[in-house]
This record gives C-alpha cells, sequence and structure tokens, in this order.
C-alpha cells in the first residue's frame, strides 16, 4: 500500500492519494494538504466543512457528496465550490484524511 | 390475529410487493392496504419514447388500482408521515393507519426547483424534462417543432432513476434528426457530472465511444448550478458555460417529501436507509423498503424493484414467522438500451460485477452491451411482461433475483 509524510508523519493512503485510515490523519496536518490541492489558507469555513466530514466519516463510515454536505453542513453548495474548488467532496475528504466518499451509482 | 401489512406506493415495488403478498398469505391471515396518492400507474420505461412519437403517453398509463389483485385494499390519498414509535401511517385526508409491518416503496421525486433557474423562464418550452409525463409530452412538440441548434442533455446529479435513459435520449436524438435529414443541423452535447459516459468503467468505455461515433460531444465533471434559460445556457458550480437552443435537463431526485417529515425514517435526501441485502429498513425491524425509495447502492430502475421484490417478499414473512432474513438480494439490474435504428443494447450487473459483454440469461440469449436488433424488440416486448407479469408478481422463465454469470466475459 503507498504511503506519503505529512507534517512529517508517514500515512497510509491510496492510489488517488485519498487518506485509508482517517485515525493517522491530526488537525496540524490539513494546512499541508490544502496548499496541495491549492489552497493557500484554511479559514473557519473550510475548517466548518472539515469537522463536518470528519463526522459524517466516523458516524456512517463515508464521506458525503456534494449536495448531502450543502444540506447539512451549514455552507451552501455554492459556498463549497468556492472554498474546495474542483470538486468538494473529493478535495475536502483529501484534506480532511478520510478515503475517497463513495460515489453514487 | 390477521396481520396488518401497509405498504406506501402502487408503483412496480408496491404493485408487486402486494400481489405477491396476497398469494402468501391468506384473507385470515394478512390484511395488505395499499396507499397512493393517486391512481395513474405510469409505465417509466416507455417516458423515454414519447418525446420521438415512438409511443403515445395514454398508452403507457393505466389506473394502479386494477393493477392490485383481489382481497387489497387501495387507499387513496397523500401521506403526511409515518409514526414509528406509535406504528402509524397519518395520511393527508386524516386517516391513520396503523401496521405490523410497513413497506416503503414511494420511489423517489423529482425536485427540478433545487436547481437555480431550472423551473424559472423556459422551463416547459426550451428547458424540459422527460423525466414526467407533461415534460415528456412538451418535448414531444419541441422535437416535431425543432429548426436545428444545440441540443443539450444534462443529468444535474446523481443519483437519478435510470441511469442509462438520458444516453438512451441521446441516441434517439441522433436517430431522430437524421431520420428527419437535419442532423447536419443539430449539435448535441451530452453534459454529465460524472467523470465518463456512465458509471461503471466497461460500460462507459463502450457507450462513450457509441457517442463519439454518433457525433455527440460529451462533456464531463459539469455540476450544474444554474440553467439560464432566458439567455439559453448551463452555468457549473466552477462557472463553466454550456449554451443550448433546447435543454432536456434530468432534474436532481429526493426521495418523497414525507420521509423528512418522518423522523427518524429517512436519510439527508429522503432517501430510506436499507440492508442492501436483506431489504429491512434501518429505521424499525419492521419496516422495509424497495426500488427507487431506499438509498441502496443499486442503479434506481425498475428491474432492480423486481429483483428486490422476491427477496423482498420472503423476508416479510420471515419476519412475520419469528425467523432470520435472508440477506440474499445481490443488487442484481439488467436494463435495456435503446439505441436507435431498431436497435438496442443489454447491461446485466449487480453489486460486485460491473456490465460486462457476453450474453444473458446464459451461453445463448440476448447479446450483452452490444447493440442488436434482438434486444430492441425485448425492450418492446418488456411492456408486455411488465403489465402482466412483473406487476401481478409472476417469475419471469429464466430471468431470477440473483445475476447470472454463465454466459458473461468475466476477466
Amino acid at each position: 500500500m503507498p504511503t506519503k509524510t505529512v507534517a512529517g508523519v508517514t500515512v497510509d493512503v491510496n492510489d488517488e492519494g485519498f487518506f485509508t485510515d482517517p485515525s493517522q490523519w491530526t488537525e496540524e496536518m490539513a494546512p499541508e494538504l490544502a496548499r496541495e490541492e491549492g489552497i493557500d489558507s484554511l479559514t473557519d469555513p473550510h475548517w466548518t466543512v472539515i469537522r463536518f466530514m470528519r463526522k459524517e466519516q466516523a458516524e456512517k463510515g463515508t464521506g458525503p457528496t456534494v449536495r448531502g454536505l450543502g444540506k447539512t453542513s451549514g455552507v451552501t453548495v455554492k459556498e463549497l465550490y468556492q472554498l474546495f474548488p474542483k470538486g468538494p467532496a473529493k478535495i475536502a475528504a483529501r484534506v480532511s484524511g478520510i478515503p475517497k466518499p463513495r460515489g453514487c451509482i | 390475529m390477521a396481520h396488518r401489512i401497509i405498504i406506501l406506493g402502487a408503483g412496480t415495488g408496491g404493485t408487486l410487493t402486494a400481489n405477491r403478498l396476497r398469494r402468501e398469505y391468506g384473507t385470515d391471515e394478512a390484511t395488505i392496504t395499499v396507499v397512493d396518492q393517486d391512481d395513474q400507474h405510469v409505465y417509466q420505461p416507455g417516458l423515454l419514447f414519447v418525446p420521438f412519437g415512438l409511443t403515445r403517453a395514454d398508452d403507457i398509463v393505466r389506473p394502479r388500482h386494477e393493477q392490485l389483485h383481489d382481497g387489497i385494499g387501495y387507499h387513496q390519498s397523500p401521506i403526511d408521515r409515518v409514526d414509528l414509535d406509535a406504528d402509524t401511517v397519518h395520511l393527508g385526508d386524516g386517516a391513520e393507519l396503523g401496521y405490523d409491518l410497513l413497506v416503503v416503496a414511494t420511489g423517489a421525486a423529482l425536485v427540478p426547483e433545487e436547481t437555480e433557474g431550472l423551473t424559472g423562464p423556459g422551463w416547459g418550452e426550451t428547458v424540459n424534462t422527460f423525466y414526467t409525463l407533461d415534460g415528456a409530452k412538451g418535448l414531444e412538440q419541441s422535437l416535431a417543432h425543432f429548426e436545428g441548434g444545440r441540443l443539450v442533455i444534462n443529468i444535474v446529479d446523481m443519483p437519478i432513476k435510470c441511469p442509462v435513459a438520458p444516453l438512451e435520449f441521446a441516441f434517439l436524438a441522433d436517430w431522430f434528426f437524421q431520420d428527419r435529414k437535419m442532423r447536419d443541423r443539430v449539435e448535441i452535447t451530452y453534459v454529465t457530472p460524472l467523470d465518463a459516459a456512465f458509471t461503471k468503467p466497461v460500460a462507459a468505455a463502450r457507450l462513450g465511444g457509441m457517442l463519439e461515433e454518433r457525433g455527440i460531444e460529451l462533456v464531463t465533471e459539469f455540476n450544474t448550478g444554474e440553467v439560464d434559460g432566458t439567455g439559453g445556457r448551463l452555468v457549473s458550480y466552477d462557472e463553466r458555460e454550456v449554451p443550448f437552443d433546447l435543454a432536456v435537463i434530468i432534474p436532481l431526485h429526493g426521495g418523497q417529501p414525507y420521509v423528512g417529515r418522518s423522523p427518524g425514517l429517512g436519510d439527508e435526501l429522503d432517501f430510506v436507509p436499507t440492508d442492501p441485502n436483506t431489504l429491512q429498513t434501518a429505521a424499525r425491524p419492521n419496516i422495509f423498503a424497495l426500488g427507487d425509495a431506499t438509498n441502496v447502492p443499486a442503479s434506481k430502475a425498475g428491474s432492480v424493484t423486481h429483483f428486490e421484490g422476491e427477496v423482498l417478499v420472503g423476508n416479510i414473512v420471515r419476519f412475520l414467522a419469528g425467523e432470520t432474513l435472508d440477506g440474499s438480494y445481490d443488487g442484481h439490474a439488467n436494463c435495456f438500451i435503446e439505441t436507435g435504428f431498431g436497435k438496442a443494447m443489454l447491461i446485466d450487473f449487480n453489486y460486485d460485477q460491473e456490465p460486462v459483454p457476453g450474453h444473458f440469461p446464459s451461453t445463448v440469449g440476448m447479446p450483452l452491451l452490444k447493440e442488436s436488433r434482438l434486444n430492441h424488440l425485448g425492450k418492446l416486448m418488456f411492456q408486455w411482461f411488465y403489465w402482466h407479469a412483473l406487476l401481478p408478481g409472476r417469475d419471469i422463465p429464466g430471468v431470477g433475483a440473483d445475476m447470472p454469470t454463465a454466459g458473461k466475459q468475466l476477466s
């Protein structure tokens, strides 16, 4: 299984760079993961989404879809695209250190 | 005492479940009541053909109550909510129905109003959908009078009912305009939030190739944020634009609103969390669900509902007898894909096995993932099976709930 080093710590990832074990993630890693996605600094709304992603993963075993995020995170879909351009569900999942959300069928 | 069984929804899943259960139980063993808000049962696969003048809207609608066998009660009313703690359904007409066992079979609802601009100027005219009877009829007029220009087919977001139907619409549009000798005056563009033409890799590659062969442009990873009917353009959340003269939109889907009014029953989109193998809901042991209303990771399609029905009814009987449930539903789906010029493809798959080439149901049979006239005839014949075998809850010979592997080219 591939690994990568984030904030000086080695973590397990899949072929696409998603964390495979959310428990290996710490908040200190988020800024570095965000920069890899072209997000220079994490604002409060970013953290709202990150904490929501972590909570959903812990409760349901998968990260939410963009629509699910828009309905339940308190951040609108439009804002989500401003915060995490190029696909909020995937980008936010990477920054939050959770596995790739299961897509819809 | 007779079991009180309430079935919410008299579409494909509710009807076939009621009819199968009626055969399982004598009238002294169980009362079966089905609830729906209207008396129009639409053969939904037929909606695809209406815009192209290949079927008449009247020919795909029958009364719901007539599809239910003798000894099944039919209560026509909107549903207000389900009180899970009291095992009671509250109906819009004020009636309260107590149950020992509840089946949720109310399908998916379209929510076009959740997309900015979609139901604004142009809705029902230059912006329409074939996912409703009225929309399909409107598109028949729009296509008949289309003088050329940009036709755009757009899936706003997944999940949707019958994920292959928008592709079929694109293929049929290509045929339709060729048939009218005006294909050179029509640009067809297929705009999807997915990263390919379809969800499953092998089929996506084949279907994407078929779009290309037909000169249909494919725009992927497009998350529609706004439909501008006045300006004739789709705008994505990341601010890309696709212009159109006629837009065929597959709106967002959700579960039914009453699910949201029933605390504990549904998820954030009002779909009902359901065990993918037993079809018992996560909400309560005495509530089961099937078809488009659930969140199971299978296509929202009639074939899925049909195959689920066999497992579901067996499990209801086991549950009411106090026995262990059978977790055998494998996600089997089986879909014809109309490709134009009197041909169609067939795909057959389940939770674990994506659609691949080969034959169905065995080494001899209908070709899989390949265009053929036989598949087209199969698709047309299916309408007869739907009313006369599937809804009455009869097994179709050679086509069972478990996905067959003989005949498939498995790597």
